[in-house]
């Protein structure tokens, strides 16, 4: 790896740190990112010629603050700019002035800046789309790409979004515990968004990259809340399912169901640190609907094969899931679990009531006619195909559905023989 | 003698590799560990999961405390470890200067190594 690169990691991995703390001295946060641009720009000459600092996130925020300062004194009274090196020359003084970086507020700092992209003004796109620019620092072009949206577009939906943003009031008192863990829960909302945006799209695509930012940013702030049950349990459900992206989809695109997936082709790693970040979480006796969504995707990755996965245990905590986040998606899912333990007479039973909160959404029709299928109820599952086709969100589910629809229509017609 | 060279670095930094980065830095790394092991001088190596995903077993009070992430808070994590067997003190050092151009940033900190126990599972590759 040659310097800049080992620069570019060490930046985006300070950012959110940098940013956070910037954001605290100025209060605002055109301010603050300006001034990260500018301390990015001269670790760029620093750090070759003197070593990268042994604190690069110290180093930024100094130097960042320094050259912001610098901004407002020249506008203020048109000083000549001083020398480069008398800003980026923190050997010395680095480490006792790294110390009066209030370490503490770091979390917090790292907490307000993910919070305020979690405006509830902001539609979930937005909140997106203004994490990823101001915490993760992608570039417009990176997130329009993502979201298959023009450059323009997505400039306009940043700054516009950035502008409600700077007129909300963005607390900045250090939180209390209750106003702690709101944020937390609020922000945990966002990543999971950032995670599904590119769960949905195929591995491999500029999208699906966003699943990978979303880990880095949930691992983020689980070093900085090691012991918050839930946010191990959001780190331990994105990695579980994450570590299937490459099963997931075949070579033309098209969507392979958990039961079918070549599992040699799940990636270990991830499962590893996933499953024990949930063993971890679950000691806490604490539980919440992302450790339950994380139990469930680990007994998924427990069993070897398909016919090992426990039904059972994954129906009880379906049913805990259900109480703890009642919704008739939650419950669509346990019918699957029901399908595999008592039938798919069970399962019907159990989302019939489901019709008319679901009549919207693509995953109660594909379920209803699998079901029906199953019974061999032929007419009834190809309507509801029919109905999932129509609500498709992304062209690999409705493909999915058709190959269903193709085997009907097959068996269906006159064999010639 | 055997020595742990013991990787310490910045797991923000490392876990920010983008998967080309990772794979680049142990495809580097492997070429050394290969020959490495072709001269007989590589024993264990691995690489540890994130510091979030750790738990520490704190044993100054009975029973003893379980909590949650490493054992320190510090700037630089332990990521992972080698153990070499070589004759000296710079022959382990030449080592891990190759290890450090394959994978620079960070330090290591060279460890003799007081009792080794190979694996005793059955069956376990040396």
């Amino acid at each position: 790896m040659n310097d800049a690169t080992w620069i570019n990691a060490a930046l985006t991995a300070a950012r959110p740190q940098a940013i956070g703390a910037l954001l605290r001295y100025f209060r605002d946060l055109d301010t603050a990112e300006e001034a990260f641009q500018d301390a990015c720009l001269r670790a760029l000459t620093a750090w070759p010629l003197n070593g990268p600092p042994r604190d690069p996130a110290a180093w930024l925020i100094l130097v960042g603050r320094n050259a912001a300062l610098d901004g407002v004194r020249r506008r203020g009274k048109l000083d000549p700019l001083p020398a480069d090196q008398a800003i980026s020359d923190l050997e010395d003084v680095e480490a006792p002035l790294a110390e009066r970086l209030d370490g503490s507020h770091y979390r917090d700092d790292v907490l307000r800046l993910l919070f305020i992209c979690c405006h509830k003004d902001l539609p979930a796109t937005q909140q997106i789309a203004l994490a990823l620019r101001i915490v993760s620092g992608l570039s417009v072009k990176q997130i329009a790409r993502a979201f298959l949206v023009g450059e323009a577009a997505m400039e306009q939906r940043i700054t516009r979004a950035k502008a409600r943003v700077a007129r909300a009031d963005v607390p900045f008192e250090t939180p209390g515990a209750v106003e702690r863990s709101e944020r937390l829960t609020t922000v945990a909302a966002m990543i999971y968004l950032v995670f599904n945006e590119g769960y949905s799209a195929g591995d491999g695509t500029a999208r699906s990259s966003l699943s990978s930012e979303a880990i880095r940013l949930a691992r983020l702030l689980l070093r900085l809340f090691q012991t918050e049950p839930e946010i191990m349990g959001l780190t331990a459900l994105m990695l579980l399912q994450h570590a299937r992206a490459a099963a997931r989809f075949d070579v033309a695109g098209e969507i392979i169901l958990l039961d079918d997936q070549d599992r040699s082709l799940w990636d270990s790693k991830l499962i590893a640190e996933g499953l024990s970040l949930i063993d971890k979480a679950m000691r806490h006796r604490r539980p919440g609907p992302y450790q339950v969504q994380a139990a469930i995707a680990a007994l998924h990755a427990r069993a070897a094969r398909p016919q090992d996965t426990d039904w059972a245990q994954i129906d009880l905590l379906y049913a805990a899931l259900e109480r703890l986040q009642p919704s008739p998606v939650v419950t669509l899912n346990r019918a699957v679990a029901v399908s595999k333990l008592r039938g798919a007479v069970a399962a019907l039973d159990m989302i019939e009531p489901l019709a008319p909160r679901l009549s919207g959404y693509f995953h109660f029709f594909g379920v209803r006619g699998a079901l029906l299928l199953q019974l061999d109820r032929k007419a009834e599952a190809r309507k509801a195909f029919d109905q999932a086709i129509a609500l498709a969100n992304t062209p690999a589910e409705a493909a999915h559905i058709r190959l269903h629809l193709d085997r009907l229509i097959r068996d269906a017609s006159p064999t010639l023989t | 003698m055997l020595y742990a060279i013991l990787c310490y670095h910045e797991e923000d930094v490392v876990w920010s590799w983008s998967k080309e980065e990772d794979d680049a830095v142990m495809t580097r790394i492997g070429a050394v560990t290969d020959r490495l092991t072709r001269d007989g001088k590589l024993g264990p190596s691995l690489r540890l999961l994130p510091t979030t995903s750790a738990t520490t077993l704190r044993k100054t009070q009975d029973p003893p405390l379980v909590l949650d992430g490493p054992f320190a808070e510090t700037k630089e994590q332990l990521l992972g470890f080698y153990v070499v067997d070589v004759n000296d003190l710079d022959a382990a050092l030449d080592i891990a200067r190759e290890l450090a151009a394959a994978n620079p940033g960070g330090a290591y900190e060279i460890r003799p190594v007081a009792l080794y126990n190979p694996d005793r599972r059955s069956g376990a590759r040396a």
